[in-house]
């Protein structure tokens, strides 16, 4: 695909990474001011990396964010791997269009409307059955619902450019169905299903919307304490935090694609 | 049409293939879980929304309710909606909210589609950088870079002190709490949504149709249009679907970035159920909030199951 490129895509290019950029790049560079003005450079200063450490409802909410990040993400990698397999080996089942609509649908339906109506779900559940209540769990519920269409659609795509012969050899030769996944299939989509798990555990632990909605008293996940401290104003102590989060997902993100890089190559 | 028998017998067959039960299982899980925690809350809000508004908790009437002497009684209504339509709120929101994600959606395939070209054709050794800045912000915690977003636009922020440092103006222009900041902050979070499907279309084009269009004369300007803009549509349309329904439903852009002279439909909804404590309406505005949507995911839900079975 090489060639010319016209001007205007370089510039477009140019222009689109300064616009994505410069508003994480300032966020990283006020962090280290020693003004609490957030914009006025007042010296060199690790203060605010120390007052994170001392703020004990975003570091609890931090805590509580994993956890349910990391049952949501292991919920959804078995949903998810579940139903990728039901997706592309199972041919058509009846039902499949409501299926692949329900494991798609999630992917884009706007949250205030996911968050909603498992609230409402959770409500009539508590009226009927007295269960689940609302809390940590009901969290992870509704972040597994929508984390598992992430996981189909990329061990979807993984299971999709397999090539079948492998299992259909293993099966000529007397092997259960089960074995076969086992010992044949997983092995292959492993790569997909870390990747899967990755992706649902950061979408579970940056929700703010669907956590407000399905939360009840006492679980405040991080991204509701950030929010409402946003809401009172700009503070040096959210940019130091913003940094942390931006310098980990940044390195997961090279690491894990040098990785994948590396398998291929 | 099989008989009852003949089905049953078929059940019974295929329930003796190898691994048989196994499918069953590994079916019925996603399934249920997808029918009870996605499928059945849609169907309680759709419900909820022509339920009567009480004092109380749950803050609604059942539709269906046993009074006394065995009598049923039925709250049905359709006021939730005609509120929606009477009230110049609701209406005003909803336009805007349309008009908004169409708008950003617009500039966002311009600004994406430039990208994603010119990392298409970007040399190779560079491509892997290109991408990767790409897919970073992508997997950045969106709240933070709304919040990064508060600290350029606002009046002493990154953006007016740069134009006021050039010269370029003399007082800082208000961005922040308008609705050019909505604007900005959907373009912005939802930019790498676009550039990615895009990039994956033109990526797997192949060249030599390209070189084909050359040597039969086909200038470039006229090739891109008639060679790569169409095969690309796809990448196009994935793209503007991830940017638009999304952005229709945003709560926290607008909460956050905008002020009160842009209302959209997800903060309408927000303050109907948190603030209001009126479950129905929210339902209701939820309702015609997934009227829009509905001809828009179906679109992506087939697209999409086209495109990610991989073959």
């Amino acid at each position: 695909m090489n060639g010319r490129l016209p001007w205007f895509a370089i510039s477009m290019l140019v222009l689109g990474y300064l616009f994505l950029y410069s508003p994480i790049l300032s966020l990283i560079f006020y962090s280290f001011n020693e003004s609490r003005l957030v914009t006025v450079w007042g010296g060199f200063s690790t203060k605010w990396y120390g007052e994170l450490m001392q703020n004990d409802a975003l570091l609890s909410g931090a805590w509580l964010s994993v956890q349910i990040a990391f049952l949501t993400a292991s919920v959804a990698v078995v949903l998810g791997t579940l139903a990728a397999f039901a997706l592309i080996r199972f041919g058509d089942f009846r039902g499949r269009t409501l299926f692949a609509g329900m494991v798609t649908a999630p992917l884009v339906m706007p949250e205030v409307i996911t968050g909603l109506s498992l609230l409402l779900l959770f409500v009539a559940m508590e009226g009927v059955i007295g269960w689940p209540g609302r809390g940590m769990l009901t969290i992870v519920i509704a972040h597994a619902t929508f984390a598992t269409a992430y996981v189909t659609v990329v061990v979807q795509s993984r299971l999709g450019q397999l090539d079948m012969s492998l299992e259909e050899a293993a099966m000529d030769l007397g092997a259960r169905p089960f074995k076969v996944v086992r010992v044949i299939t997983l092995p292959l989509i492993w790569p997909a299903m870390l990747a899967g798990w990755l992706l649902a555990f950061t979408l579970s632990f940056d929700d703010l919307v669907i956590a407000t909605f399905a939360s009840g008293p006492g679980a405040k996940t991080l991204p509701m304490e950030v929010f409402s401290s946003v809401r009172m104003g700009v503070s040096p102590q959210i940019n130091a935090l913003a940094t942390i989060f931006i310098v980990v997902v940044t390195s997961t993100v090279v690491i894990a694609n040098q990785l994948a890089f590396r398998r291929r190559a | 049409m099989r008989s009852p028998a003949k089905s049953f017998a078929a059940v019974v067959r295929r329930l003796h293939q190898p691994g048989a039960a196994g499918r069953l299982t590994a079916l019925a899980i996603p399934y249920g879980w997808l029918a009870l925690f996605f499928l059945l809350p849609l169907l309680i809000v759709l419900k909820i929304s022509v339920s009567e508004s009480v004092m109380g908790i749950p803050p609604y009437l059942p539709i269906v309710q046993l009074a006394e002497k065995a009598q049923v009684q039925i709250h049905l209504t359709f006021s939730n909606f005609a509120l929606l339509l009477r009230d110049n709120m609701y209406v005003v929101a909803y336009i805007n909210s349309v008009k908004i994600a169409a708008i950003s959606t617009l500039i966002s395939v311009v600004i994406g589609y430039s990208m994603a070209y010119a990392i298409a054709r970007s040399p190779l050794r560079w491509r892997y950088l290109l991408l990767m800045l790409i897919i970073i912000p992508f997997w950045t915690s969106f709240l933070i870079r709304i919040y990064a977003m508060i600290g350029f636009l606002k009046d002493n922020g990154l953006i007016n002190n740069v134009l006021m440092a050039l010269g370029v103006i003399d007082q800082p222009i208000a961005i922040m709490y308008t609705p050019t900041a909505v604007y900005i902050g959907i373009i912005y979070s939802y930019l790498p949504f676009m550039v990615l499907p895009i990039y994956a279309a033109l990526e797997r084009m192949d060249p030599s149709l390209l070189e084909a269009a050359n040597d039969l004369g086909a200038r470039p300007w006229k090739a891109f249009l008639r060679v790569t803009l169409p095969l690309s549509m796809p990448g196009v349309v994935a793209g503007s679907l991830l940017v638009f329904i999304p952005a229709v439903g945003e709560f926290v852009i607008p909460e956050l970035l905008g002020g009160l002279g842009s209302p959209m439909i997800g903060k309408v909804l927000w303050a109907e159920f948190f603030s209001n404590r009126d479950w129905p309406v929210a339902s209701a505005v939820a309702v015609a909030m997934l009227a829009l949507l509905v001809v828009p995911v179906m679109m992506f839900d087939r697209f999409a199951s086209r495109y990610f079975r991989g073959r």
